[in-house]
């Protein structure tokens, strides 16, 4: 020690401390370390940059810490980008100290090191430093639009985020959600903390969005279907994230609500993220198949983890010999302990020692040359060569092993945990009965009172992303679309308003009978038909008698043309539907309501399948859908009824009603799908100030839906709805002016628009 | 008079019993009741229906059904020739004639009007009036007609009418259990019982997943073209991605299933 001593006091060390040129006596604690590891990364030249980078965060007048940490940080960093990078980094701090921003040179450089590890060239460094700066830019605030006095909110709590950020998406990512965080809370400081410290739900979900890796959610039927197919059983896969508890990272599980699974799998030593789905799933069905559980009490906790190894060793054995191919899963999956990598001297190894017994199970090329690991090994696949084996007998092995094999070391509280974790496997929390439930002498669980769970009414609600044209990306989940059925009112009502249309109804009647499924069509000319075309054939064989050449298409043949069409009705009952009409006595609503049943009754007649719904909105995270009519359902006085109570308020958020209907319509059966929209105004919404938001929304649902084969249309009631629907709807709509000929309008359009 | 001969089936088609089918379609021939054969595609309904004519020395005339046929395509038709026109049988008309085994293959495909010509010879009729041609033609004694049709697809247009169905008997078939399929397919073609059984399990994957975006599942025609290919030298995983998965599905997501069964089977 007294030898390094010297070396630190040495002449050379004093120069550049003061070529750093920095009071603080705090430097002086560090200073020789720092500037030891610097000597051995840095040149020449680079120690002279570095010093004098020091010096100044040193005299910038921010206090001794950013010098202290980029005196720390800097040589780590530059190892991996080159020490030519630091000009860039300088220019980059200086910018922020000019800005009122400084506070967030401390956060910066204390995640550099860790950002240079994700982000190891020059290039990407660069962008990452503009895309910082452009950031602090726009977050930065300004007063008469002039200076930037106020600090950006989120800087800080961005800096720190980002080396775990980064660990999960990429640099592309990272961008994206820089960018959606400054368009949806530039001009709301506390929300921008919230979402750059990841702290609010929107912000988790956006970067969820741009993570790397196979994400469970996409692939929940094909997991699904590898369940039915491959091993005749059906479960909930819910998915548990993996993103925000870095502690203690969890385990694929199931009980009786289903099999917990990680919400993402990276591709992991040439096995993609798919194939670690199946092959956890593949070890969840082997237990599910093949384990009995035992009880726990008799064994002590290392007999248990040994059984457990052993186990699992069975059940993967299992499915191998069912499908041989899991095995190739099973051992790029599998850490492959080094043998002799754990000390027995100084650590507990029995958990190593499973590992490496467990690896040896899979792979009969372990190249392992433990004797007892080898004996083991033989009696396993004894046992196994017999046939199942059970639960039972393997946890009698796993007890002998246990025994042969114990160390007094196995009790250190230093366990060696590398290369032992199987993280494809479960948790084996189902392979376990206790005849006690708890140590304890008294139990009070058992006096537990019940609560009494409210009983949820109705459905939980739906969510839907909204389009925000700005940035033209979704807002992931960011409408909660509620549904219930509508409430009953009297259905006499409705046969009322059809009694008193009744002309009307007569007059749609006949052109009802035009429109219904002509019978057969005879498709005359035709070469190959099912049946002779007598005159033509007659024509073809005087011709042919008389020596020109005869026409072959003598024959004809039939088709039946048929209508195929799926209707859905959507209704608008925002507020506005309550206004009476100009020089009439009745309300919008009221109007609304005799259309609807005149259409409704219509429909019923030509037998098209039919399903009515009516929505509004009172912010996003409240959108109503009420069920009025289902395709199930037939034109009878429980739909007539929930259509008299009809009801108007609230405001339009289309986009989301659209989308929500769309998932019923597109589940029909039929060549066309038409979607009606009937509404009263522009989509609106009391949290929404932008008006084109959802207007752009709203047309991108009508893409959306063109996408699933559904044809909207539009059946607008405002005057002024020139402005704004044919935006949304392009063509596909109808302006009604005189909105009390809307009883006979609407069917009409339907009619015309199904002919 | 048309040679029956040609008709006739000569070899010994192979036919795995799946229980005492033989046995009862004997009993039906003997009275000659009208048969009908249900299944899943690919399950051998033809197979044993070639192998019962077979058996009994009888000819078969077999009529692949379709949307566009009608009653003249069964009955028979006038023709133009170069003296004026001239009739031609239908094979139906034809079997009856000469005391064919008639075979209506799918016969849910054919339109309804068309099924109804074949009720007067399925009852104690056994005549088939040929009302253009102005002939009520008696039966031969040895003249029998099967159906067969496929419940699996049936959609509420395609199902037969009570009218017809209930002048049939009736046979139901499956796919066989999985010894008999592996059983089946390696004297089909000869592979293995040890690749055949794990074509048969792959088999059995989809099957599964019937119903939850197949609509059928995997035939056992389906894995004997497979083994052929794989006898023929094919790669396994090749042969089975060739004849097993592409042909049934075009989703993505079974595709990518059934893919990984294959891979998961063959390692």
């Amino acid at each position: 020690m007294a030898e390094v001593k010297t070396k630190y006091e040495h002449p050379l060390m004093k120069g550049y401390r003061e070529q750093l040129n920095c009071g603080f006596p705090q430097v002086a604690d560090v200073f020789d370390d720092c500037m030891e590891e610097a000597l051995s990364i840095l040149s020449k030249d680079g120690v002279d940059a570095y010093l004098e980078a020091g010096g100044f965060l040193c005299r910038m007048g921010r206090g001794v810490e950013p010098a202290l940490i980029f005196l720390e940080e800097w040589p780590s960093t530059a190892k991996r980008l080159g020490e030519s990078a630091l000009p860039l980094v300088m220019e980059f701090i200086r910018k922020m100290y000019k800005s009122p921003n400084g506070k967030a040179i401390v956060p910066f450089l204390q995640s550099m090191a860790a950002i240079a590890r994700r982000l190891p060239s020059r290039e990407q460094m660069q962008d990452y430093m503009d895309l910082a700066l452009n950031f602090m830019n726009r977050t930065t605030g300004s007063i008469h639009g002039i200076h930037t006095t106020f600090a950006s909110p989120g800087l800080p709590g961005f800096y720190a985020q980002t080396p775990y950020l980064l660990s999960q998406i990429s640099l592309q990512g990272l961008k994206n959600w820089v960018e959606y965080g400054i368009r949806n809370y530039g001009d709301h400081p506390e929300r921008q903390i919230d979402y750059f410290s990841l702290q609010s739900a929107d912000s988790k979900a956006v970067m969820q969005r741009e993570r790397h890796g196979t994400l469970l959610v996409d692939n929940e039927r094909k997991l699904d279907m590898y369940l039915r197919g491959l091993w005749e059983h059906h479960d909930y896969l819910v998915p548990y994230s993996l993103g925000f508890d870095e502690l203690r990272k969890p385990v694929p599980y199931y009980d009786k609500l289903g099999i917990r699974l990680p919400d993402v799998y990276d591709d992991f030593n040439g096995i993609a993220g798919i194939d670690r789905y199946r092959a956890t799933l593949a070890h969840v069905m082997g237990h599910k198949r093949w384990t009995t559980p035992i009880f726990a009490d008799n064994f002590s906790p290392f007999q248990r983890m040994a059984i457990e190894f052993f186990e699992d060793a069975r059940i993967e054995h299992l499915a191998i010999q069912h499908y041989p191919g899991l095995r190739r899963l099973f051992i790029a999956l599998h850490p492959r302990p080094v043998e002799g990598a754990c000390d027995p001297e100084t650590t507990s190894c029995l958990r190593f020692r499973l590992a490496m017994l467990s690896y040896a199970l899979l792979d009969p090329e372990h190249g392992y040359q433990d004797a007892h690991l080898k004996d083991f090994v033989a009696r396993f696949h004894e046992i196994m060569s017999k046939g199942e084996s059970s639960t039972e007998d393997i946890a009698g092995l796993a007890i002998s092993y246990v025994a042969r094999t114990r160390r007094q070391s196995d009790q250190l509280a230093r366990v060696h945990f590398d290369d032992t974790e199987i993280d494809y496997r479960d948790d084996n929390r189902h392979m376990w009965r206790f005849h006690e439930q708890s140590d304890d002498e008294e139990m009070f669980d058992d006096h537990r009172k019940v609560e009494w769970e409210e009983e949820p009414t109705g459905l939980p609600p739906r969510h839907y992303p909204e389009w925000d044209y700005l940035s033209q990306t979704f807002r992931p989940d960011w409408v909660s679309v509620y549904e219930a059925l509508h409430p009953k009112g009297n259905a006499s009502d409705i046969d009322k308003l059809l009694a008193k249309h009744d002309a009307l109804a007569k007059r749609l009647k006949r052109m009802l009978d035009l429109l219904k499924p002509q019978e057969k069509v005879r498709i005359r000319y035709q070469e190959e038909g099912s049946e002779l075309d007598l005159d033509i054939a007659l024509r073809s064989l005087i011709d042919f008698k008389s020596g020109s050449s005869p026409d072959p298409r003598i024959n004809m043949s039939h088709k039946t043309s048929g209508r195929d069409i799926a209707v859905m009705l959507l209704l608008d009952l925002s507020e506005s539907l309550n206004e009476k009409v100009a020089g009439a006595d009745q309300t919008i609503l009221e109007l609304s309501q005799e259309a609807v049943s005149l259409l409704a009754w219509a429909v019923e007649k030509l037998g098209d399948p039919f399903a009515i719904g009516g929505f509004h909105s009172n912010t996003r995270h409240d959108v109503r859908y009420m069920h009025i009519k289902g395709y199930s359902e037939h034109w009878n006085d429980e739909v007539k009824a929930r259509l008299a109570a009809m009801k108007a308020a609230y405001s339009t958020r289309m986009g989301a009603a659209m989308r929500h209907a769309a998932h019923y319509l597109e589940s029909q059966k039929a060549d066309k799908k038409l979607m009606l929209i009937l509404t009263d105004g522009q989509p609106s919404d009391v949290d929404t100030k932008d008006e084109r938001v959802l207007i752009e929304d709203a047309r991108q649902a009508v893409k959306e839906l063109d996408q699933k084969g559904i044809y909207a249309y539009c059946i607008n009631l405002d005057p002024k709805a020139d402005e704004y629907v044919s935006d949304i709807f392009g063509k596909q709509y109808t302006v009604v002016d005189n909105i009390q000929r809307l009883p006979e309008r609407l069917p009409e359009l339907f009619m015309a628009l199904t002919k | 008079m048309t040679d029956k001969e040609q008709y006739k089936v000569h070899k010994e088609p192979f036919y795995q019993p799946q229980s005492n089918e033989i046995k009862l379609y004997e009993a039906a021939y003997r009275s000659r009741l009208p048969v009908m054969v249900k299944g899943p595609t690919g399950c051998g309904k033809s197979r044993f229906v070639e192998y019962m004519a077979w058996k009994l020395d009888r000819p078969l005339i077999t009529v692949a059904c379709n949307e566009d046929m009608t009653a003249s395509d069964l009955v028979g038709r006038y023709l133009l020739d170069a003296n004026g026109t001239r009739w031609l049988d239908g094979p139906l008309t034809t079997a009856a004639r000469i005391g064919a085994i008639c075979y209506l293959d799918e016969i849910v495909e054919a339109r309804q009007d068309t099924t109804v010509v074949i009720h007067p010879l399925t009852d104690h009729r056994r005549t088939l009036p040929l009302d253009k041609k102005g002939e009520l033609l008696e039966a031969h004694p040895d003249f029998q007609l099967v159906i067969s049709y496929n419940p699996g697809y049936q959609s509420l247009m395609k199902d037969l009418k009570q009218s017809t169905k209930q002048r049939f008997t009736a046979f139901d078939f499956d796919y066989p259990d999985a010894k008999l399929e592996t059983a089946i397919v390696a004297k089909e073609t000869g592979l293995d019982e040890e690749t055949v059984a794990k074509l048969v399990k792959i088999g059995a994957t989809a099957r599964h997943l019937k119903g939850h975006g197949l609509d059928e599942g995997i035939s056992t025609r389906l894995l004997v073209y497979a083994a052929t290919l794989i006898k023929d030298g094919v790669d396994p995983v090749d042969a089975c991605r060739m004849s097993l998965v592409r042909p049934i599905t075009d989703d993505a997501d079974i595709r990518d299933t059934l893919d990984h069964a294959i891979d998961a089977t063959f390692a």
